[in-house]
């Protein structure tokens, strides 16, 4: 049985695809958790589900539209009320840029 | 009178009644809080000044005959993950330590509008990601019959908080048992609603497609109050449900009905996986319903076997899509260490989140990455079709479906911290519930050890009514 079902390597991927600057005992505890809890979802192998549809939600609606009418949002004090950075009109980052314009 | 034994419908009734006065019951609550929570960590925060003025005012109000709500003066906590304009909204994490949500919530908003005191905010999971509020990024919070348990989670300290008589009920959310569990391991009622009754706007979302809101109470009557005041549809949910398809009812005029000629569905196969005791309890309560007219059918449920599995890879999916908006930008913590603008996400998540939310995250965005999406995602959603239509089936057959909550009583605080599958694994009875999308309430059937074993009762998708009303014959009638 292939006990390691997700590899360090793997956990790494993923941990930046997540965007989670993991340290290296969270990585290698991640990698053998991971690998207990994708083991035992592996039963999930045994189902056939040939033929059957996937349901995402058990409402019996879909597509809720409303009508298109402008109504009152937050506004921008309040929605940078709990902002880390900012200038009052817009979020503070970092420079994403470099001086030539790439990434 | 002893305030605090009362329950929220008769201190509800009494200060109707100018019998009561609210300042007295919001008195008498903080006075608990104040003597017990130091040991006990229901609440994450507290609303002494404000509780006080709102009890004030409806005290007033009623004095001068003026109409009330519908939970007019009752001292009522909220689960710190449903949003408040008044204090900070935590959901247990230290990324949202210090967030104070701009907006309330639309099951906040509806409390406050029935005139109930908002006392506190409880403790619960980070992220409501947890079955002991062991998780919890803020403190710890026991038992309140055996300091040395957890109080099951991720809404352990709205049970908590009820059980210790630190308030008349909660609010709780319940995304894989997250109301009941904790219901059943610290002895009070705990319902469940079907999925889209009660609207999630203002909910910190975990996994959308199978988060719901609901009551955690001293007795089944208290359920169906607090769901008449929390239910229906809101313009700003879209999954909260049309009322041409499921009118709001009035669940407390109904509750007290005896129901009639009704079919109970028991699973035998789903028995062998709890405590003896556990099955014990629940065998008594199954006669109990016999004796009481119930026609009694053995059915089988082959796939809810596969209900942990599945839930795992699709509330996990959908909390690291969730989670995604925590980017160290908008709101909630920021990295001082950050270099760029990528370890503003990164770094600030890392140190923003707990070990539970990261291993979540990490699951669901492993089930989602490239190559990976069909054989874990995609499978976990084909396997949920399965797993409701054991429910239909069922349904098909019977009233209602009969199980423990739990497998177990409360365990021991910190006997599962070191094995996330073991922790996860607790949940058997109560994650296909959330997968099926109905409704189902927790009620204490005995107790092992002095600690309270909880009844699992499930209904069809909108029939609380015929829930409540079985629960309450139970609670009222039994032996």
């Amino acid at each position: 049985m292939d006990k390691q079902k997700i590899t360090v390597e793997r956990v790494k991927t993923v941990a930046k695809l997540a965007r989670l600057n993991l340290n290296d005992a969270e990585i290698s505890q991640f990698s053998a958790q991971l690998s207990d809890i994708l083991q035992y979802i592996e039963k999930l192998n045994q189902l056939d589900t040939a033929g059957i549809e996937p349901l995402a939600h058990c409402l019996p609606v879909s597509n809720c539209l409303r009508d298109d009418i402008i109504k009152p949002s937050l506004g921008t004090e309040k929605t940078l009320s709990n902002a880390p950075d900012s200038d009052g009109q817009f979020f503070i980052v970092p420079k994403i840029l470099d001086e030539s314009g790439n990434l | 009178m002893q305030i605090l034994k009362l329950t929220c419908k008769n201190l509800r009734d009494k200060i109707a009644a100018g019998e009561i006065k609210s300042i007295n019951a919001v008195s008498a609550v903080f006075e608990q809080i104040e003597k017990n929570d130091a040991k006990i960590g229901a609440y994450i925060s507290t609303f002494k000044e404000q509780s006080f003025a709102k009890a004030k005012e409806v005290d007033e109000k009623i004095a001068a005959q003026k109409p009330v709500g519908a939970l007019a003066g009752v001292p009522i906590a909220i689960k710190d993950n449903m949003c408040s304009t008044f204090g900070a909204t935590t959901c247990g994490s230290k990324i949202l330590q210090n967030f104070h949500s701009p907006y309330d919530a639309t099951a906040v908003e509806k409390l406050l509008a029935a005139d109930a005191v908002i006392v506190g905010k409880t403790n619960l999971d980070e992220f409501a990601m947890g079955s002991s509020t062991e998780n919890s990024g803020i403190k710890q919070t026991v038992n309140p019959l055996d300091y040395s348990r957890v109080p099951g989670g991720s809404s352990g300290g709205s049970a908590a908080a009820v059980a210790a008589e630190m308030c008349f009920a909660a609010l709780g959310s319940d995304t894989g048992g997250s109301i009941r569990q904790p219901a059943g391991f610290c002895g009070i009622a705990g319902l469940k609603p079907t999925y889209g009754r009660v609207s999630r706007y203002g909910l910190v979302a975990y996994g959308s497609s199978l988060d719901q809101i609901g009551p955690l109470t001293k007795n089944v009557e208290d359920c169906a109050l607090i769901l008449n005041v929390i239910a229906g549809h809101d313009e700003k949910d879209s999954t909260s449900i049309d009322e041409k398809i499921a009118p709001v009812q009035d669940w407390l005029a109904t509750v007290n009905t005896k129901p009639q000629n009704f079919k109970i569905a028991v699973v035998p196969e789903l028995f062998k996986g709890a405590d003896s005791e556990v099955v014990a309890a629940v065998k008594n309560a199954i006669e109990f319903y016999k004796k009481n007219g119930a026609e009694i059918i053995e059915i089988s449920m082959p796939h809810f076997d596969y209900a942990i599995a599945t839930y795992y890879l699709i509330a996990t999916a959908e909390a690291s899509s969730n989670l995604a908006r925590y980017d160290g930008v908008h709101y909630g913590h920021r990295s001082k260490n950050a270099n760029d603008y990528i370890e503003v996400y990164s770094k600030s998540r890392d140190e923003g989140f707990g070990p539970e939310v990261k291993r979540r995250i990490m699951l669901g965005t492993y089930a989602l990455s490239s190559g990976y999406y069909d054989a874990y995602y995609l499978k976990a959603l084909k396997a949920r079709n399965l797993i409701r239509g054991d429910f239909t089936a069922a349904f098909a057959k019977a009233d209602y479906i009969i199980m423990p909550t739990s497998p177990t009583t409360a365990f021991k605080i910190g006997e599962k911290t070191n094995d996330p599958l073991q922790m996860y694994l607790s949940d058997i009875y109560t994650i296909a519930v959330n997968l099926a999308g109905v409704p189902a309430i927790s009620v204490p059937c005995g107790n092992d050890n002095n600690l309270p074993i909880g009844l699992q009762i499930i209904a069809p998708a909108f029939e609380e009514a015929k829930l409540l009303q079985i629960a309450r014959l139970f609670e009222i009638s039994r032996p």
